[in-house]
Protein backbone atom coordinates (compact mmCIF):
# COMPACT_ATOMS: atom_id res chain seq x y z
CA UNK A 1 0.00 0.00 0.00
CA UNK A 2 1.65 3.23 -1.06
CA UNK A 3 1.23 6.65 0.51
CA UNK A 4 -1.37 7.80 -1.95
CA UNK A 5 -3.59 4.86 -1.19
CA UNK A 6 -3.25 5.41 2.55
CA UNK A 7 -4.24 9.08 2.18
CA UNK A 8 -7.14 8.13 -0.03
CA UNK A 9 -8.38 5.61 2.49
CA UNK A 10 -8.06 8.06 5.36
CA UNK A 11 -9.91 10.65 3.31
CA UNK A 12 -12.76 8.27 2.65
CA UNK A 13 -12.94 7.21 6.28
CA UNK A 14 -12.91 10.64 7.89
CA UNK A 15 -13.78 13.20 5.27
CA UNK A 16 -16.69 11.70 3.40
CA UNK A 17 -18.43 15.02 2.73
CA UNK A 18 -21.64 13.32 1.79
CA UNK A 19 -21.82 11.50 5.12
CA UNK A 20 -20.95 14.70 6.99
CA UNK A 21 -23.56 16.66 5.06
CA UNK A 22 -26.22 14.10 5.86
CA UNK A 23 -25.64 14.18 9.59
CA UNK A 24 -25.36 17.96 10.02
CA UNK A 25 -29.11 18.82 9.90
CA UNK A 26 -29.79 16.32 12.68
CA UNK A 27 -26.87 17.67 14.69
CA UNK A 28 -28.42 21.13 14.55
CA UNK A 29 -31.97 19.95 15.16
CA UNK A 30 -31.37 17.38 17.91
CA UNK A 31 -27.74 16.97 18.95
CA UNK A 32 -26.72 20.58 19.56
CA UNK A 33 -29.81 21.56 21.59
CA UNK A 34 -29.46 18.46 23.75
CA UNK A 35 -25.75 19.00 24.37
CA UNK A 36 -26.44 22.61 25.31
CA UNK A 37 -29.35 21.70 27.60
CA UNK A 38 -27.28 19.00 29.32
CA UNK A 39 -24.23 21.20 29.77
CA UNK A 40 -26.07 24.37 30.83
CA UNK A 41 -28.52 22.67 33.22
CA UNK A 42 -25.86 20.64 34.94
CA UNK A 43 -23.53 23.64 34.88
CA UNK A 44 -26.10 25.75 36.74
CA UNK A 45 -27.01 23.01 39.23
CA UNK A 46 -23.31 22.14 39.66
CA UNK A 47 -22.51 25.80 40.39
CA UNK A 48 -25.22 26.08 43.05
CA UNK A 49 -24.21 22.78 44.68
CA UNK A 50 -20.54 23.69 44.31
CA UNK A 51 -21.08 26.97 46.18
CA UNK A 52 -22.84 25.08 48.96
CA UNK A 53 -19.94 22.61 49.13
CA UNK A 54 -17.39 25.44 49.20
CA UNK A 55 -19.18 27.21 52.06
CA UNK A 56 -19.46 23.92 53.94
CA UNK A 57 -15.78 23.28 53.31
CA UNK A 58 -14.72 26.51 55.02
CA UNK A 59 -17.41 26.43 57.68
CA UNK A 60 -16.51 26.31 61.36
CA UNK A 61 -18.81 23.32 61.78
CA UNK A 62 -16.64 20.18 61.55
CA UNK A 63 -19.55 17.99 60.40
CA UNK A 64 -20.24 20.27 57.43
CA UNK A 65 -16.53 20.33 56.62
CA UNK A 66 -16.32 16.55 56.68
CA UNK A 67 -19.37 16.03 54.50
CA UNK A 68 -17.98 18.44 51.91
CA UNK A 69 -14.56 16.82 52.07
CA UNK A 70 -15.81 13.25 51.63
CA UNK A 71 -18.23 14.20 48.85
CA UNK A 72 -15.51 16.07 46.98
CA UNK A 73 -12.90 13.36 47.39
CA UNK A 74 -15.23 10.62 46.17
CA UNK A 75 -16.76 12.43 43.20
CA UNK A 76 -13.45 13.83 42.03
CA UNK A 77 -11.74 10.51 42.47
CA UNK A 78 -14.08 8.46 40.27
CA UNK A 79 -13.87 8.23 36.47
CA UNK A 80 -16.80 10.22 34.99
CA UNK A 81 -17.96 7.20 33.00
CA UNK A 82 -18.35 5.20 36.20
CA UNK A 83 -20.30 7.93 37.99
CA UNK A 84 -22.66 8.34 35.06
CA UNK A 85 -23.30 4.62 34.80
CA UNK A 86 -23.78 4.10 38.52
CA UNK A 87 -26.17 7.04 38.92
CA UNK A 88 -27.95 6.50 35.61
CA UNK A 89 -28.46 2.78 35.88
CA UNK A 90 -28.59 2.52 39.66
CA UNK A 91 -31.21 5.19 40.26
CA UNK A 92 -33.05 4.64 36.99
CA UNK A 93 -35.56 2.08 38.30
CA UNK A 94 -36.33 4.18 41.39
CA UNK A 95 -37.06 7.27 39.31
CA UNK A 96 -39.17 5.15 36.96
CA UNK A 97 -41.28 3.92 39.83
CA UNK A 98 -41.63 7.32 41.45
CA UNK A 99 -42.39 9.38 38.36
CA UNK A 100 -43.46 6.83 35.79
CA UNK A 101 -41.00 8.42 33.37
CA UNK A 102 -38.72 6.08 31.49
CA UNK A 103 -36.42 8.83 30.27
CA UNK A 104 -32.86 8.61 31.59
CA UNK A 105 -32.40 12.28 30.71
CA UNK A 106 -32.92 13.69 34.25
CA UNK A 107 -30.47 11.13 35.58
CA UNK A 108 -27.92 12.20 33.01
CA UNK A 109 -28.33 15.79 34.21
CA UNK A 110 -28.10 14.65 37.83
CA UNK A 111 -24.91 12.67 37.26
CA UNK A 112 -23.22 15.52 35.39
CA UNK A 113 -24.36 18.04 38.04
CA UNK A 114 -23.08 15.97 40.96
CA UNK A 115 -19.71 15.46 39.27
CA UNK A 116 -19.19 19.07 38.31
CA UNK A 117 -20.32 20.22 41.78
CA UNK A 118 -17.30 18.49 43.28
CA UNK A 119 -14.89 20.31 40.97
CA UNK A 120 -16.70 23.64 41.12
CA UNK A 121 -16.83 23.40 44.91
CA UNK A 122 -13.04 23.13 45.05
CA UNK A 123 -12.68 26.03 42.63
CA UNK A 124 -14.93 28.27 44.73
CA UNK A 125 -13.30 27.20 47.98
CA UNK A 126 -9.82 28.07 46.77
CA UNK A 127 -11.11 31.42 45.50
CA UNK A 128 -12.89 32.32 48.72
CA UNK A 129 -9.92 31.26 50.83
CA UNK A 130 -7.58 33.42 48.77
CA UNK A 131 -9.44 36.58 49.83
CA UNK A 132 -7.46 38.50 52.43
CA UNK A 133 -8.63 37.87 56.01
CA UNK A 134 -8.78 41.63 56.53
CA UNK A 135 -11.83 41.80 54.26
CA UNK A 136 -13.94 39.64 56.56
CA UNK A 137 -12.59 41.44 59.61
CA UNK A 138 -13.35 44.90 58.20
CA UNK A 139 -16.87 43.86 57.19
CA UNK A 140 -17.56 42.37 60.60
CA UNK A 141 -16.11 45.47 62.27
CA UNK A 142 -18.82 47.49 60.51
CA UNK A 143 -21.42 45.34 62.24
CA UNK A 144 -22.22 42.66 59.67
CA UNK A 145 -22.73 39.07 60.84
CA UNK A 146 -20.61 36.26 59.41
CA UNK A 147 -23.20 35.24 56.78
CA UNK A 148 -23.90 38.68 55.33
CA UNK A 149 -20.17 39.55 55.42
CA UNK A 150 -19.35 36.44 53.40
CA UNK A 151 -22.23 36.99 50.97
CA UNK A 152 -21.67 40.70 50.36
CA UNK A 153 -17.90 41.04 50.50
CA UNK A 154 -15.82 37.87 50.67
CA UNK A 155 -17.59 35.46 48.29
CA UNK A 156 -18.02 37.97 45.43
CA UNK A 157 -14.28 38.68 45.48
CA UNK A 158 -13.39 35.00 45.68
CA UNK A 159 -15.69 34.08 42.78
CA UNK A 160 -14.28 36.84 40.61
CA UNK A 161 -10.78 35.46 41.00
CA UNK A 162 -11.72 31.96 39.90
CA UNK A 163 -13.90 32.86 36.92
CA UNK A 164 -11.29 31.49 34.48
CA UNK A 165 -11.16 28.15 36.31
CA UNK A 166 -14.95 28.09 36.41
CA UNK A 167 -15.28 28.57 32.65
CA UNK A 168 -12.69 25.82 32.16
CA UNK A 169 -14.95 23.57 34.20
CA UNK A 170 -17.88 24.43 31.92
CA UNK A 171 -15.73 23.45 28.93
CA UNK A 172 -15.01 20.10 30.57
CA UNK A 173 -18.72 19.70 31.21
CA UNK A 174 -19.59 20.22 27.53
CA UNK A 175 -17.15 17.46 26.66
CA UNK A 176 -18.22 15.12 29.47
CA UNK A 177 -21.88 15.47 28.47
CA UNK A 178 -21.01 13.12 25.60
CA UNK A 179 -20.73 10.26 28.10
CA UNK A 180 -24.48 10.18 28.71
CA UNK A 181 -24.90 8.08 25.56
CA UNK A 182 -24.14 5.18 27.92
CA UNK A 183 -27.59 5.57 29.47
CA UNK A 184 -29.44 4.78 26.26
CA UNK A 185 -31.21 8.04 25.58
CA UNK A 186 -34.41 8.24 23.54
CA UNK A 187 -33.98 9.32 19.92
CA UNK A 188 -35.15 12.87 20.62
CA UNK A 189 -32.79 13.19 23.62
CA UNK A 190 -29.54 12.34 21.89
CA UNK A 191 -26.69 14.80 21.99
CA UNK A 192 -23.99 15.62 19.49
CA UNK A 193 -21.74 12.66 20.18
CA UNK A 194 -24.46 10.06 19.95
CA UNK A 195 -25.93 11.52 16.77
CA UNK A 196 -22.46 11.16 15.28
CA UNK A 197 -22.04 7.69 16.69
CA UNK A 198 -25.44 6.53 15.35
CA UNK A 199 -24.68 7.87 11.90
CA UNK A 200 -21.22 6.28 11.96
CA UNK A 201 -22.56 2.86 12.82
CA UNK A 202 -25.29 2.89 10.17
CA UNK A 203 -22.99 4.14 7.41
CA UNK A 204 -19.87 2.28 8.51
CA UNK A 205 -17.96 5.51 7.94
CA UNK A 206 -16.30 7.64 10.64
CA UNK A 207 -16.98 11.01 9.03
CA UNK A 208 -20.01 11.75 11.27
CA UNK A 209 -17.56 11.75 14.20
CA UNK A 210 -15.63 14.48 12.44
CA UNK A 211 -18.86 16.42 12.16
CA UNK A 212 -19.41 15.94 15.89
CA UNK A 213 -15.85 17.10 16.56
CA UNK A 214 -16.48 20.29 14.61
CA UNK A 215 -19.59 20.99 16.69
CA UNK A 216 -17.68 20.51 19.95
CA UNK A 217 -14.79 22.67 18.82
CA UNK A 218 -17.19 25.41 17.71
CA UNK A 219 -18.34 25.60 21.34
CA UNK A 220 -15.13 24.93 23.26
CA UNK A 221 -12.59 27.02 21.32
CA UNK A 222 -14.50 30.32 21.72
CA UNK A 223 -14.96 29.52 25.42
CA UNK A 224 -11.23 28.86 25.78
CA UNK A 225 -10.46 32.24 24.29
CA UNK A 226 -13.11 33.80 26.51
CA UNK A 227 -11.24 32.32 29.51
CA UNK A 228 -7.97 33.83 28.31
CA UNK A 229 -9.69 37.17 27.86
CA UNK A 230 -11.16 37.23 31.39
CA UNK A 231 -7.84 36.03 32.77
CA UNK A 232 -5.96 38.86 31.11
CA UNK A 233 -8.54 41.37 32.16
CA UNK A 234 -8.46 40.18 35.79
CA UNK A 235 -4.69 40.27 35.86
CA UNK A 236 -4.15 43.70 34.33
CA UNK A 237 -7.48 45.36 35.14
CA UNK A 238 -8.56 48.53 33.47
CA UNK A 239 -5.56 50.80 33.58
CA UNK A 240 -6.14 54.09 35.32
CA UNK A 241 -3.50 56.44 36.59
CA UNK A 242 -3.06 56.87 40.29
CA UNK A 243 -3.16 60.46 41.36
CA UNK A 244 -0.79 61.95 43.88
CA UNK A 245 -2.22 62.61 47.30
CA UNK A 246 -2.79 66.24 46.45
CA UNK A 247 -5.48 67.05 48.97
CA UNK A 248 -3.92 65.12 51.81
CA UNK A 249 -2.20 67.81 53.78
CA UNK A 250 -4.91 70.45 53.48
CA UNK A 251 -7.89 68.40 54.64
CA UNK A 252 -7.51 68.80 58.33
CA UNK A 253 -7.40 71.83 60.50
CA UNK A 254 -4.89 69.68 62.32
CA UNK A 255 -2.57 70.11 59.37
CA UNK A 256 -1.90 73.67 60.46
CA UNK A 257 -1.50 72.81 64.11
CA UNK B 1 -19.39 70.85 72.16
CA UNK B 2 -19.02 67.64 70.30
CA UNK B 3 -19.80 67.03 66.64
CA UNK B 4 -20.23 63.36 67.49
CA UNK B 5 -22.52 61.28 69.68
CA UNK B 6 -19.50 59.97 71.55
CA UNK B 7 -19.55 57.49 74.37
CA UNK B 8 -17.31 56.48 77.26
CA UNK B 9 -15.51 53.17 76.86
CA UNK B 10 -14.12 51.09 79.70
CA UNK B 11 -12.31 47.77 79.60
CA UNK B 12 -11.89 45.98 82.92
CA UNK B 13 -9.43 43.23 83.69
CA UNK B 14 -9.38 41.80 80.16
CA UNK B 15 -7.75 38.39 79.77
CA UNK B 16 -7.22 36.47 76.55
CA UNK B 17 -5.15 33.47 75.53
CA UNK B 18 -4.40 31.92 72.17
CA UNK B 19 -3.65 28.35 73.18
CA UNK B 20 -0.87 28.52 75.73
CA UNK B 21 -0.01 32.08 74.71
CA UNK B 22 -1.46 34.45 77.33
CA UNK B 23 -1.82 37.54 75.12
CA UNK B 24 -3.76 39.87 77.42
CA UNK B 25 -3.16 39.57 81.15
CA UNK B 26 -5.66 41.76 82.93
CA UNK B 27 -5.90 44.96 80.90
CA UNK B 28 -7.74 48.01 82.26
CA UNK B 29 -8.43 50.94 79.98
CA UNK B 30 -10.77 53.86 80.51
CA UNK B 31 -11.52 56.33 77.73
CA UNK B 32 -13.69 59.22 78.83
CA UNK B 33 -16.30 60.50 76.40
CA UNK B 34 -14.82 62.81 73.77
CA UNK B 35 -11.21 62.05 74.64
CA UNK B 36 -8.45 60.28 72.77
CA UNK B 37 -6.47 57.47 74.34
CA UNK B 38 -3.36 56.34 72.54
CA UNK B 39 -1.93 52.91 73.17
CA UNK B 40 1.78 52.47 72.56
CA UNK B 41 4.16 49.60 73.05
CA UNK B 42 6.46 47.19 71.23
CA UNK B 43 5.19 44.78 68.56
CA UNK B 44 3.46 41.76 70.00
CA UNK B 45 2.51 43.54 73.20
CA UNK B 46 -1.20 42.89 72.56
CA UNK B 47 -2.29 46.41 71.51
CA UNK B 48 -4.09 45.39 68.32
CA UNK B 49 -5.60 42.36 70.02
CA UNK B 50 -6.95 44.62 72.76
CA UNK B 51 -8.84 46.68 70.15
CA UNK B 52 -10.34 43.52 68.66
CA UNK B 53 -11.44 42.34 72.08
CA UNK B 54 -13.03 45.69 72.91
CA UNK B 55 -15.30 45.51 69.84
CA UNK B 56 -15.67 41.75 70.30
CA UNK B 57 -14.13 40.67 67.01
CA UNK B 58 -12.42 38.39 69.52
CA UNK B 59 -14.29 37.42 72.68
CA UNK B 60 -12.36 37.99 75.90
CA UNK B 61 -11.76 34.98 78.13
CA UNK B 62 -12.37 37.09 81.19
CA UNK B 63 -13.15 40.70 82.06
CA UNK B 64 -15.79 43.24 81.12
CA UNK B 65 -16.32 45.90 78.48
CA UNK B 66 -18.56 48.86 79.23
CA UNK B 67 -19.97 51.50 76.94
CA UNK B 68 -21.35 54.50 78.84
CA UNK B 69 -21.09 52.48 82.01
CA UNK B 70 -23.14 49.52 80.81
CA UNK B 71 -21.64 46.10 80.12
CA UNK B 72 -21.90 45.14 76.44
CA UNK B 73 -20.77 41.53 76.73
CA UNK B 74 -24.35 40.26 76.71
CA UNK B 75 -25.35 42.37 73.69
CA UNK B 76 -25.37 41.06 70.15
CA UNK B 77 -21.73 41.58 69.07
CA UNK B 78 -22.78 42.68 65.57
CA UNK B 79 -24.86 45.46 67.07
CA UNK B 80 -22.01 46.48 69.37
CA UNK B 81 -19.67 46.80 66.39
CA UNK B 82 -22.10 49.17 64.67
CA UNK B 83 -21.44 51.56 67.57
CA UNK B 84 -17.65 51.30 67.33
CA UNK B 85 -15.86 52.32 64.13
CA UNK B 86 -12.55 50.66 63.28
CA UNK B 87 -9.74 51.67 60.96
CA UNK B 88 -7.07 49.14 60.01
CA UNK B 89 -3.41 49.28 59.15
CA UNK B 90 -4.04 47.75 55.72
CA UNK B 91 -7.18 49.90 55.07
CA UNK B 92 -9.18 46.79 54.08
CA UNK B 93 -11.36 48.67 51.63
CA UNK B 94 -13.58 46.48 49.46
CA UNK B 95 -11.67 46.35 46.16
CA UNK B 96 -14.67 45.21 44.11
CA UNK B 97 -16.75 48.22 45.09
CA UNK B 98 -16.42 51.90 44.31
CA UNK B 99 -15.33 54.36 46.97
CA UNK B 100 -18.92 55.54 47.48
CA UNK B 101 -20.18 51.94 47.70
CA UNK B 102 -17.52 51.18 50.30
CA UNK B 103 -18.98 53.92 52.48
CA UNK B 104 -22.65 53.28 51.73
CA UNK B 105 -22.72 49.46 52.01
CA UNK B 106 -23.32 49.35 55.77
CA UNK B 107 -25.76 52.27 55.58
CA UNK B 108 -27.91 50.40 53.10
CA UNK B 109 -27.68 46.91 54.55
CA UNK B 110 -27.49 47.66 58.26
CA UNK B 111 -29.22 51.02 58.60
CA UNK B 112 -31.82 50.13 55.97
CA UNK B 113 -31.33 53.34 53.98
CA UNK B 114 -32.48 53.60 50.39
CA UNK B 115 -29.77 53.48 47.74
CA UNK B 116 -30.11 57.21 47.07
CA UNK B 117 -30.13 58.21 50.72
CA UNK B 118 -27.11 56.01 51.46
CA UNK B 119 -25.17 57.48 48.55
CA UNK B 120 -26.01 61.00 49.64
CA UNK B 121 -24.79 60.23 53.17
CA UNK B 122 -21.67 58.56 51.77
CA UNK B 123 -20.88 61.57 49.60
CA UNK B 124 -21.27 63.90 52.58
CA UNK B 125 -18.92 61.69 54.57
CA UNK B 126 -16.42 61.58 51.71
CA UNK B 127 -16.60 65.37 51.46
CA UNK B 128 -15.55 65.53 55.10
CA UNK B 129 -12.35 63.63 54.34
CA UNK B 130 -11.76 65.59 51.13
CA UNK B 131 -12.47 62.76 48.70
CA UNK B 132 -15.92 63.44 47.32
CA UNK B 133 -14.41 63.77 43.84
CA UNK B 134 -13.20 60.14 44.10
CA UNK B 135 -16.66 58.72 44.88
CA UNK B 136 -16.84 56.61 41.73
CA UNK B 137 -13.21 55.48 41.63
CA UNK B 138 -12.06 52.03 42.71
CA UNK B 139 -9.89 51.79 45.84
CA UNK B 140 -7.02 50.37 43.76
CA UNK B 141 -6.80 53.67 41.88
CA UNK B 142 -6.31 55.69 45.06
CA UNK B 143 -3.08 56.38 46.91
CA UNK B 144 -2.60 54.74 50.30
CA UNK B 145 -3.40 57.98 52.10
CA UNK B 146 -6.60 58.43 50.13
CA UNK B 147 -7.58 54.81 50.79
CA UNK B 148 -7.12 55.25 54.50
CA UNK B 149 -9.24 58.41 54.48
CA UNK B 150 -11.97 56.48 52.67
CA UNK B 151 -11.70 53.79 55.35
CA UNK B 152 -12.14 56.48 58.01
CA UNK B 153 -15.17 57.85 56.14
CA UNK B 154 -16.60 54.32 55.93
CA UNK B 155 -16.32 53.91 59.69
CA UNK B 156 -17.65 57.42 60.45
CA UNK B 157 -20.69 56.91 58.21
CA UNK B 158 -22.13 54.56 60.81
CA UNK B 159 -22.09 57.45 63.33
CA UNK B 160 -20.05 55.48 65.85
CA UNK B 161 -19.77 56.40 69.50
CA UNK B 162 -16.12 55.35 69.61
CA UNK B 163 -13.44 55.06 66.91
CA UNK B 164 -10.57 52.55 66.97
CA UNK B 165 -7.43 53.14 64.93
CA UNK B 166 -5.14 50.13 64.57
CA UNK B 167 -1.78 51.50 63.42
CA UNK B 168 -3.67 53.48 60.82
CA UNK B 169 -0.56 55.12 59.37
CA UNK B 170 1.95 52.26 59.60
CA UNK B 171 1.40 51.02 56.05
CA UNK B 172 1.58 54.47 54.47
CA UNK B 173 4.45 56.08 52.61
CA UNK B 174 6.01 58.75 54.83
CA UNK B 175 4.68 61.66 52.78
CA UNK B 176 1.09 60.40 53.10
CA UNK B 177 1.13 59.98 56.88
CA UNK B 178 0.58 63.65 57.57
CA UNK B 179 -2.79 63.88 55.83
CA UNK B 180 -4.23 60.92 57.72
CA UNK B 181 -2.88 62.15 61.06
CA UNK B 182 -4.38 65.58 60.34
CA UNK B 183 -7.76 63.98 59.80
CA UNK B 184 -7.44 61.95 63.01
CA UNK B 185 -6.49 65.15 64.85
CA UNK B 186 -9.63 66.82 63.52
CA UNK B 187 -11.77 63.97 64.80
CA UNK B 188 -10.10 64.11 68.22
CA UNK B 189 -10.62 67.87 68.42
CA UNK B 190 -14.19 67.45 67.22
CA UNK B 191 -14.95 65.42 70.34
CA UNK B 192 -14.84 61.85 69.04
CA UNK B 193 -13.94 59.21 71.61
CA UNK B 194 -10.91 57.48 70.11
CA UNK B 195 -8.57 54.63 70.95
CA UNK B 196 -5.47 54.95 68.82
CA UNK B 197 -2.91 52.16 68.65
CA UNK B 198 0.06 53.87 67.12
CA UNK B 199 3.77 54.11 66.57
CA UNK B 200 3.43 57.83 65.84
CA UNK B 201 4.85 59.22 69.06
CA UNK B 202 4.22 62.79 67.89
CA UNK B 203 0.49 62.14 67.58
CA UNK B 204 0.43 60.27 70.87
CA UNK B 205 2.17 63.10 72.68
CA UNK B 206 0.46 66.09 71.08
CA UNK B 207 -3.07 64.98 70.36
CA UNK B 208 -4.08 62.29 72.83
CA UNK B 209 -5.50 63.03 76.27
CA UNK B 210 -4.13 59.86 77.83
CA UNK B 211 -1.35 57.48 76.87
CA UNK B 212 -1.21 53.83 77.81
CA UNK B 213 2.02 51.87 77.48
CA UNK B 214 1.54 48.13 77.03
CA UNK B 215 4.16 45.41 77.07
CA UNK B 216 3.74 41.62 77.06
CA UNK B 217 -0.02 41.77 77.61
CA UNK B 218 -0.09 44.12 80.57
CA UNK B 219 -0.50 47.87 81.02
CA UNK B 220 2.86 49.02 82.31
CA UNK B 221 2.08 52.73 82.64
CA UNK B 222 -0.86 54.95 81.91
CA UNK B 223 -1.35 58.68 82.35
CA UNK B 224 -1.16 62.02 80.59
CA UNK B 225 1.21 62.37 77.63
CA UNK B 226 3.29 64.74 79.74
CA UNK B 227 3.74 62.12 82.48
CA UNK B 228 4.63 59.26 80.17
CA UNK B 229 6.87 61.04 77.72
CA UNK B 230 8.59 63.48 80.07
CA UNK B 231 8.68 61.46 83.28
CA UNK B 232 8.47 57.75 82.57
CA UNK B 233 8.54 55.82 85.82
CA UNK B 234 9.39 52.30 84.68
CA UNK B 235 12.54 50.99 83.04
CA UNK B 236 10.45 49.23 80.40
CA UNK B 237 8.87 52.50 79.22
CA UNK B 238 12.22 54.31 79.42
CA UNK B 239 13.75 51.59 77.28
CA UNK B 240 10.89 51.67 74.78
CA UNK B 241 11.01 55.45 74.45
CA UNK B 242 14.74 55.47 73.92
CA UNK B 243 14.23 52.89 71.14
CA UNK B 244 11.53 54.79 69.28
CA UNK B 245 12.34 58.44 69.85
Amino acid sequence: MDLQEILKQLGETFLDWKAIGEVIPKMFAVGLPNTIVLAVTSGVIGTVLGMALALMGISRNPVARWIARIYTDVLRGLPPVLTILVIGLGFGPIIRQLSGSTSPYPLAVAALSLMSAAYIGEIFRSGIQSVDKGQLEATRALGFGYGPAMRLVVVPQGVRRVLPALVNQFIALIKESSLVFLLGLLASEREIFQIGKDAASTSGNLSPYVAAAIFYLAMTIPLTHFVNWIDRRLRTGRPEKKEPDEAAAVVGKGAQA
Amino acid sequence: MSEFASGTLTAKNIHLSFGSNHVLRGIDLHVEKGTTASVIGPSGSGKSTLLRVMNRLIEPAQGDILLDGRSVLKDNPDELRRRIGMVFQQFNLFPHKTVAENVSLALRKLRGMSKEQAREDALAQLDLVGLKHKADARPANLSGGQQQRVAIARALAMKPEVMFFDEATSALDPELVKGVLALMTDLAKGGMTMVVVTHEMGFSRNVSDTVTFMDAGVVVETGSPEQLFSAPRTDRLKGFLSDVL
